[in-house]
This record gives C-alpha cells, structure tokens and sequence, in this order.
C-alpha cells in the first residue's frame, strides 16, 4: 500500500511539473494535433463509399499522428527530462532519500504514459468529433493494447537515451534525429505506398525500428478494412524485442550523478 | 559510547590523483564535527563516502554501525544530506516539494513546521525557480533535515547565505545537536567550524593536517608568535643575511614572516643584525597569530602543490569547485565509480 502510495504521490507529481513547462506542454498536445489540422487543411477529408461503410481519409491520418503523439509524449519527454533532471542534480538528491530508485523511475514513465494517453484520446477525439472518424467498438480493445505497448516502448527509450545522454542538448538531438525522420519511414506522417514507389531500403528501415510496428498495430485497430479483434500479434513480439533492448541498456547505463563538467561551465552557478 | 561514524584509513583515487590520503576520524552521537580546509582538500569526497554516494578507494568506514557503500534502505531513512551540487524540482511550489520529498520518510516532520523553520513562510506558495540561491538553499536544509534524521551531513551549508541568515542557520544547526542530533559537516569557513562544531579536522591535500575542539586548536598555535617585517630594496637576500633565522624566515619578496617560539630572543637577533648594519626595518609588528592564521598555516604550504599535481594530471575531475559554484566538477572520472549498488 505505501509502495502504491508512494508511485502515485510520484507520479502527481510529475504531472504537476509537466503542466508547469508550457513548451513542453505545448509540443507534446498541441503540436500534434495542429499537424492533424494541418493535413486535412492541405489534403483535404474526402470521403468515399467502401463494403464497409463511408470513410474520410482522416481515418487514416489519425491514428499515425496519434501514434506520433503517444511516442513524443514518452520517448521525447522522458529522454529530454531525465537528462534535465539529472544535471540538476536532482536525481542525486532522490538517491540520498529512502525512495526506491525505481518509485521514482517509476513516476517518471507513468506520468509520461498518462500524457501520451491525453494526447492520443485527444488526436482521436478530434478525428471523430471534427472530421469524421470511427471508432468501432470491437476493435476498442485493440487500440488500447497497441498503445500501452507502443508507450511502453517509447517510454523505455525514452530512459535508454537518458542514459546515453550527458547533457539535455544532446538528448534533445538524440530523441529529434530519431523520432522525426523514422516518422517519415513508419507510415505516421505519410503512408509510404501513397507517394508511388518507396526504395526498397526505406522500408527495411522503417520494418527494423519500432514506430511502424507501432503505428501498423494502431493503425489496424483503427482501420475500416479489418477484421475484429484485429490485434497485431507480429508487430507486439517486434516492439517486445524493442523494449527488452531499451531495458537492458537502461538498466546498464543509467546514472543517477551529473557527470563531469568542466569548471567553466558550471551551470549552476547562480545557485551557490 | 558508540561512534555514529567511524573511518580509518580512508583513501580515495580519481584516475592517478588521490583525492583523500589516509583519512582516519570518529564522531560520536550528538556530536557536531567539522572538516575544515580550502576548496580540493577532499572534504565533499569524504562526505559523498559517507552518505553512499560514491565508492571509496581503499579503507574502511561504517555509518550508524553498517557500511554506506551497501547500505539498506532504513540507512537513508535515519540520514539527512544536504549537499552543495543537488537540486529541487524548479516548477514545484516552496510547500509542494518539501511534501513530496517528505512521504518517503517513515517518521517526517510536519511541512509547515520545515516551511518555518527555513524561514519561507512567505515563499512557501511560489516557485523553487523564483527563489534567490540563499532561499533556495534553505529548502535544501528542509529537504534534508524533513526525514527528522539522526545523522546529518552538511556539505558547506551556508555558502551564499548573508551574514544574518547564516547566523539564524548557525542556531538551528546548534539546535539540531542540542537535540541530541548528530552533524557533520564540511565548511570553508573558520568562523562557521569555531562556532559551531565541538571538533574541527582540518584537511590539507587529503590529508587531516590538525584535529581538535577549536579552543585546542587555538591553545596550539597560540604557543608561536610571528616576527613580521619588510627589508629595504637595497639589501641582499635574507638567507646571506640572517644565518640563525634563515631557515624559519617565510615569505614573498621583501616582505618576511619569522614563526618563532622564542620571540624575544629571536626579535633581540633580529633588530641587532639590523641595527649593526643600519637597516630600518619597516612594518615590524610581533603577534600571536589568530587561529585564522594557524588554519592558513596549516594548509598554505599546500596550495602550490595541490595546483602543480592538477597540472600534471589533468585532474579536472578532482577539482572541487569553489564554494560559490558547486561540487559536480567533481564528480567521478570513471563513470561507473560514482554509482552505489542497491
């Protein structure tokens, strides 16, 4: 019950630091959401007849922005806040406390999940109440398997990079130059087949990292075209192998003291 | 009585430089100890030791009966740490983070008893970010005393206060240790260990180059007196002139320093040579030196050294930055050293 007790108080917590950040706040919900505005606006939200019923493209386009939502609002948030969190010295004080290091790992990864939540419900609610999207509620249990997968990955590397990172601009590029262009390979942004022919390699790519298994399992769930349950049993075992590797690396790499800073760069100057 | 913290033979390494050389203390409960000495003697490495947060080189040391490398749980349930190179979660409130950090203490104070006490009554709804640094550092204290610990480290605890506030922290420091708490704690300050601490180690290159109440500390280097003075530009070297005073007589440039424990003899040697030769010492004074004095020259004929072997080594991760910036250039050079095992 303390334990309990004590992951939920963590938790809170990080929330309440989370809404407190405007910027992050506003990349995290609006950001996405905004590029679903943006892409009916420039793509339009036609809507055709199918043997399964009237669909709009947004049926498509919203579940890889939701995915793309859910990533940056674990992968992104976590990787970047860690390494914060770290440099400030603050891990270091929660180890000198009777915390259990993993209640506060633990706060961390469940407020990160608990945002991505918000946002994903965001991104779909507006795709059904703005654009015409549906949700079948067969498929419902699908869509929340698919997600607590896809965060439970992100999430996790979202540690792993942390424990990469030295500083918060370099898991700031880390988290960027990953999550962005694999966004571009993964069916999130673009379906690949639509634009023609895609080289082969940008395929094997987008098959070898997670976000796609992500978005295909979202996506399925999502689709008008398949068939109740419609859980991806393929593409979880891809993003277990994923989040097994994040974990091993995390649970090899990750430090709790800032690392080393040359007296000339003493961040914390201010505060002496 | 048993001893709360016992360390023999502490050594610490960073690469090839040797932070801490043999460190050997005792301090026993409801005692306030003191490690005193400028900026790189090794008194935060000590401390982290101490409090589990790094790994120890060589030697033994036992905190409340066990050791801190592996400590369980309960360990960091009865310590309060307060160090210079931790932060607070900046977006949270003054009340709000002296709460969260409260919870996950078995027997905590109440928060608005730590609110007062840290003298934040009128900040404890604004933000950790809008605090100035000595504010901040008063959170710090909350932080670390809110678990109503038994031991309590306080590494430099009121660097950046202004005088009064550091003299309000003095008392609730005194406080602590009349309530039968035991402190130890790591200062530059002369002042800060004199009036606070029942004993004082003074550390000098790793090393505790003294050790005592500070009264004793005092009573010692009252038994030497300096002879100070200034020779003229036109005299030759003080070696070639004062034979039975060379070898005592310190100093840079013309200006010289006899630490003598026969003053009037050697000032009777002194003024004569002088006299025969027609030379007018300027600035002469005869003083005890003050125990400020006796510190510096404990450890001043360190701070040429320490520099040289930062040199050679490239001991940046040794360095411990000065009082008013923080301890992370110290941190460990290996970077798995630096972690505890759960």
């Amino acid at each position: 019950m303390r334990t309990l007790g004590l992951v939920l108080s963590q938790i809170r917590s990080q929330n309440r630091i989370f809404w407190r950040v405007p910027i992050g706040a506003f990349f995290t919900l609006v950001f996405p959401v905004m590029l679903l505005v943006l892409f009916v606006a420039l793509f339009g939200n036609e809507s055709f007849d199918t043997p399964y019923g009237e669909v709009t493209t947004s049926q498509f386009y919203t579940p890889g922005l939701a995915v793309f939502a859910a990533a940056s609002a674990t992968y992104t948030n976590i990787g970047i806040n860690l390494t914060v969190r770290r440099e400030l010295g603050i891990l270091k004080r929660v180890r000198g406390t009777p915390l259990p290091p993993w209640i506060y790992l633990a706060g961390v990864v469940g407020s990160a999940v608990w945002i991505a939540l918000v946002s994903t419900a965001a991104m779909v609610g507006l795709g059904v109440l703005a654009y015409g999207v549906n949700i079948e509620a067969a498929k419902l249990p699908a869509m929340v398997v698919a997600f607590v997968a896809g965060s439970a990955v992100f999430a996790t590397a979202g540690v792993a990079v942390s424990a990469l990172a030295r500083t918060m601009g370099a898991a700031q590029s880390m988290t960027n130059a990953t999550l962005i262009p694999l966004g571009f390979v993964s069916n999130v942004f673009i379906s690949l087949g639509s634009t023609g022919d895609p080289p082969r390699w940008l395929e094997v790519i987008g098959d070898f990292f997670p976000l796609k298994h992500f978005a295909s399992a979202f996506g399925e769930a999502m689709s008008p075209f398949s068939a109740a349950p419609a859980f991806e049993w393929g593409h979880m075992a891809v993003m277990g192998a994923w989040l097994a590797a994040a974990a091993l690396v995390a649970a090899r790499r990750f430090r709790w003291a800032p690392a080393p800073v040359s007296p000339r760069r003493s961040r914390r100057a201010d505060l002496g | 009585m048993s001893a709360v913290i016992a360390v023999d033979g502490l050594v610490k390494d960073y690469g090839a430089v040797r932070a801490v050389d043999g460190v050997s203390f005792e301090v026993a409960e409801g005692e306030v100890v003191a490690l005193l000495g400028p900026n790189g003697a090794g008194k935060s490495t000590i401390v982290e030791i101490l409090e589990g947060h790094r790994r120890r080189s060589a030697g033994s040391v036992e905190v409340l009966g066990v050791d801190p490398g592996s400590a369980p749980r309960w360990f960091r349930d009865r310590i309060g740490i307060v160090l210079q190179s931790s932060g607070i979660d900046p977006e949270l409130t003054v009340r709000e983070v002296i709460d969260l950090y409260r919870r996950v203490y078995r027997r905590p104070r109440p928060t608005d008893e730590m609110i007062e006490m840290a003298e934040l009554t009128e900040k404890a709804s604004a933000r950790v970010t809008s605090l100035s640094g000595g504010q901040q550092r008063r959170v710090d204290l909350a932080l670390g005393l809110v678990g109503d610990p038994e031991l309590i480290f306080l590494d430099e605890p009121t660097t950046g206060f202004d005088p009064a506030a550091r003299r309000r922290s003095w008392d609730l420091i005194r406080n602590l240790a009349d309530r039968g708490r035991t402190v130890l704690l790591t200062t530059h300050y002369l002042e800060e260990a004199e009036h606070l601490a029942d004993r004082v180690a003074v550390l000098a290159r790793g090393r505790i180059a003294a050790e005592g109440a500070p009264a004793q500390l005092r009573a010692d280097a009252s038994g030497t007196t300096l002879i100070r003075f200034r020779l003229p530009e036109e005299t030759g070297t003080v070696e070639s002139l004062l034979s039975p005073l060379a070898g005592r007589t310190k100093g840079r440039g013309r200006h010289l320093e006899v630490a003598t424990e026969t003053p009037t003899a050697d000032l009777a040697h002194l003024t004569g040579w002088a006299l025969h030769r027609g030379i007018e010492l300027a600035e002469l004074t005869v003083a005890s030196p003050t125990l400020e004095e006796a510190y510096l020259a404990l450890v001043s004929d360190d701070g040429d050294e320490i520099k040289a072997g930062f040199g050679e080594t490239g001991g940046e991760a040794e360095t411990e930055a000065d009082g008013e910036t923080n301890d992370e250039a110290e941190t460990e050079a290996d970077g798995a050293g630096g972690e505890r095992s759960e």
